[in-house]
């Protein structure tokens, strides 16, 4: 089994030990991802904005309603996420943006990939580069499965 | 002027009645199924934004999982909106419908 890089820790804090590496990994996705938040035109990026109603006219409204704030939400998470990369421990409002940004970015590359639910890592060829998103998907995946664990209320600390 | 005004407020009047009927139709926020949110996560975010105990949010996040969508919350239009950001926030797959 993998080593685990997040647990929980006192008081909702979450502790985090990442190597350089992977934060140059994580650091390198922020910075790809934060310039596409607001490109309307992405059809991965479309992904982070679904619609809320069925009728267009409704929906319009809808998002000319919510857009800056759900774009603007999501630029803080990853601001914070890039400013913490290096940190051993997070607080519980650092570890909510750590959680939805890691979820972006895991939806947009996801959404790229065209992934399935079942994903078979034993067959991954890194000699490709979609074998390569996917094993960073992977990675992301697993790296969200420990934070949510680390988060989940009933859990024992 | 008045005579001219008068009627103009009945015209008005009407549609937004006809909007408040509406507007009582209570609406549901539905979250649909999708291959890259995690059950744990979704689980997580249903505890988080509505309060739910683990065993509910579990319970919907199965019916997510196995029926492909699960009403998570009902009310009026604002609430039901309000709603949907918040799981478009933490990007859940939702929409809104009036019942």
């Amino acid at each position: 089994m993998l080593n685990r890089q997040i647990r929980s820790g006192r008081e909702g804090t979450v502790r985090v030990s990442l190597t350089s590496n992977e934060q140059l990994l994580l650091r390198d996705l922020l910075d790809q991802l934060e310039p596409l938040l607001a490109d309307p035109d992405d059809a991965a990026v479309r992904r982070l904005f679904p619609p809320a109603y069925s009728e267009d006219e409704s929906d319009e409204q809808y998002r000319s309603l919510v857009r800056d704030q759900l774009v603007g939400g999501r630029a803080k998470s990853l601001a914070t996420v890039r400013d913490t990369l290096g940190e051993e421990t997070l607080s519980p409002e650092q570890a909510d943006d750590w959680l939805r940004a890691l979820n972006d970015l895991r939806l947009v590359l996801g959404t790229r990939l065209d992934v399935t639910e079942e994903i078979d890592y034993e067959s991954i060829d890194l000699d490709t580069p979609s074998g390569r998103d996917l094993a960073v998907y992977g990675y992301l995946t697993w790296l969200q499965e420990q934070l949510v664990e680390a988060l989940q209320p009933a859990s024992g600390r | 002027m008045s005579t001219l005004t008068a009627p103009a407020e009945v015209e008005v009047n009407e549609p937004a009645i006809e909007e408040d009927w509406q507007e009582e139709r209570p609406w549901v926020v539905i979250v649909w199924n999708d291959p890259i949110n995690l059950m744990s996560y979704v689980t997580l975010v249903f505890q988080k934004l509505f309060g739910y105990s683990l065993q509910q949010a579990t319970k919907l996040m199965l019916q997510v999982h196995n029926e492909g969508k699960a009403v998570v919350s009902s009310g009026n239009r604002e609430k039901s909106e309000l709603d949907v950001s918040r799981l478009h926030a933490h990007g859940l797959w939702a929409t809104m419908q009036q019942d």
